[in-house]
């Protein structure tokens, strides 16, 4: 897409909303690029220690190469861990609130709206009894996530509450977490 | 492939004698294009078969304008019934002497060379020079795929098999859907005493009246529903957006999800998964339904400033805005052994398995500029949003045949398959949406 000399060339909370939206459209007339796959593999380390890195995905018909991004997970002391990192259900919660904080800036740039801060804060309530298998009717996972946003902008309190809807109806990590999804583990 | 019974020559070729195809009739009998309309049933065929007993039209019936007739009733507040629809629009084709041509059921259109159609139909074939697809967007109702995954004990049906209560087996019902059709359906169901469970996706929520009047009078008052298709910032969205979640009926009472679960209704997230265990409905809800209030909240806006920009104040009631929504903790899984009967209202997709293919999108929709097709001289017709947001109303598709039908003119003379955008400056000049969001 051409920038003309009038178009300031700074994008708005610095998010390249031009790029976003011609993207937008190269993948509508040529859909099979729009197939991507993510991946990422896990180390273990020593006890519930894991080292999680990320070298490449596939998208628009090829690979992409990438390095130097790594999550070390971990359990905190009270489960007797070395808490050598976020547990991994921190790790879903960061990947939920990561998404959505990035929508939210998508969303109002796209929307003309500059953000001055945005602070969010992700709460997931568990019941331990699941995952220590003490009670059957306990499921695993989470039993209600709840996201706080803080956004300091020029924009009306309404136009704030559409801007993280907004953000929550583009986000796949909103979707992973709230739909479910067939997953196959093999060994 | 040499086709050998005399076909009949017409310039123009319309298909589908509802309300689309005869407002285009009268639209070319005043241009003075010969034409024929062919009809697979009876005229207005889809509101006499495949209507459920309850229905009426969302729009009361002061909104019933087609070229040369309108509604003249003694009740243009009220909304009209399927029954009371399809007798309107035969009078409307008496009214008019349209020419139709009933029980003529469409197998193709084939494209002889650009400019000249050969339509095939049980009843014979017809040589043209140009083809009006009238079929309507409500004709086949779209199931999603994992339908196939019920067990086949659970009675599965759609809005156009569904009647009245008597057409459901058993007693917990899941409605997929919570636009106009699946919201109105469940609303029956559960003041029926049935158990039911409404799977709420994407909807729009609307008051039926919003300070004494009909919340159609206000959107057409304030030219929300001229708005035209090179208006909108995203004519693809707007296109796909659901109907309203409202009801027609007699006492203008109001239907949404806090109705709904009043009357009894369990509402739950979109319809996520099926697996043998367990039917699975999506964690989104709050997002849902505080999407649909938000943008609930700007129409009324919308309409308050207008009120207030126009000094409308002393003649309209005072705001009288719909409580938030409210929905219970949802569960979101159920035991398909606890639901009997699935009504899959979730929305139509016409299948043109007749027409060519180049003519179609990759989803097998009808590519078109405003309901101009690809091909020269072949036309589209009462889609969602063809034109203008009424489109595909009643009160809607008459400014679109007239427009169609003056492009299609204007091409037989030999002005050419231009696009028929509205000219720079003229009416169709951009702007941005009234409400900040496409309904």
């Amino acid at each position: 897409m051409t920038v003309t000399e009038s178009t300031p060339t700074t994008p708005v909370n610095g998010v390249n909303v031009e790029a976003l939206l011609g993207a937008r459209q190269a993948l509508t007339d040529a859909p099979e690029a729009a197939a991507f796959t993510w991946r990422a593999t896990c180390d273990w380390v020593l006890g519930t220690h894991a080292r999680t890195e990320v070298q490449g995905f596939f998208g628009l018909g090829q690979e992409h190469e990438r390095s130097g991004h790594s999550v070390d997970t971990d359990h905190p002391e009270i489960f007797a861990s070395a808490d050598n990192g976020m547990t991994p259900v921190e790790a879903v919660l960061s990947g939920l609130v990561g998404c959505l904080t990035a929508g939210v800036a998508s969303v109002a740039t796209n929307r003309g709206i500059e953000l001055r801060s945005v602070k969010a804060t992700v709460e997931g309530d568990m019941d331990l009894q699941g995952i220590l298998g003490i009670d059957g009717d306990v499921r695993n996972g989470f039993n209600g996530v709840r996201v706080d946003f803080d956004i300091d902008a020029d924009a009306s309190d309404e136009e704030i509450a559409a801007i993280v809807a907004q953000s929550q109806k583009r986000s796949a990590v909103f979707d992973i977490v709230t739909n479910p999804t067939t997953v196959t583990v093999s060994a | 492939m040499t086709h050998h019974s005399a076909a009949a020559q017409v310039t123009t070729v319309i298909i589908g004698g509802g309300q689309a195809g005869l407002a285009m009739s009268r639209a070319l009998q005043m241009a003075s294009i010969d034409h024929v309309v062919l009809e697979r049933g009876q005229v207005a065929n889809s509101w006499r078969t495949e209507r459920w007993d309850s229905l009426r039209l969302l729009t009361p019936n002061w909104m019933t304008r087609l070229p040369g007739h309108r509604y003249d009733g003694g009740d243009p507040e009220g909304y009209m019934t399927a029954a009371e629809t399809a007798a309107f629009l035969d009078h409307y084709r008496a009214v008019i002497a349209a020419p139709v041509v009933t029980g003529a059921t469409v197998s193709a259109v084939e494209i002889d060379e650009p400019g000249r159609y050969r339509v095939r139909t049980t009843v014979g074939d017809w040589r043209c020079r140009s083809v009006v697809v009238a079929t309507g967007a409500c004709t086949t109702p779209h199931v999603p795929a994992l339908a196939g995954r019920l067990p086949g004990r659970i009675q599965q049906l759609t809005p156009t098999a569904y009647r009245n209560p008597d057409t459901v087996d058993g007693e917990r019902v899941l409605v997929v859907g919570a636009s106009a059709g699946g919201a109105q359906i469940a609303d029956e169901l559960a003041r029926a005493g049935r158990d039911v469970t409404l799977a709420a996706g994407n909807h729009v929520r609307v008051p039926r009246t919003y300070r004494g009047m009909d919340i159609h009078w206000w959107m057409d008052r304030l030219g929300l529903l001229d708005e035209r298709w090179t208006e909108v910032d995203d004519i693809v969205r707007a296109r796909r957006t659901p109907s309203l979640q409202v009801v027609g009926h007699p006492d203008r009472r109001p239907l949404d999800l806090n109705t709904l679960q009043a009357n009894g209704a369990t509402v739950v997230g979109r319809l996520a998964g099926v697996t043998d265990a367990a039917v699975q409905f999506s964690g989104s809800l709050a997002n849902t339904v505080t999407s649909a209030d938000l943008k609930l909240g700007r129409l009324l806006d919308a309409i308050d400033d207008h009120v207030d920009a126009t000094g409308l104040g002393a003649e309209v009631a005072a705001p009288d805005r719909p409580a938030a929504t409210v929905v219970a903790e949802a569960p979101l899984l159920r035991s398909p052994a606890d639901i009997d009967a699935v009504l899959w209202a979730t929305g139509y997709r016409p299948h043109y398995t007749w027409l060519p293919e180049q003519l179609l999108d990759r989803k097998g929709a009808i590519v078109h500029e405003g309901g101009v097709m690809a091909a020269p001289g072949m036309y589209v017709l009462g889609l969602p949003f063809l034109r203008r947001r009424k489109s595909s109303f009643l009160d809607g598709v008459g400014p679109d045949a007239l427009d169609l039908a003056d492009h299609l003119v204007g091409w037989l003379d030999g002005r050419g398959h231009a696009s028929s955008r509205p000219a720079p400056g003229g009416p169709g000049i951009r702007r941005s949406d009234p409400v900040g969001v496409a309904l």
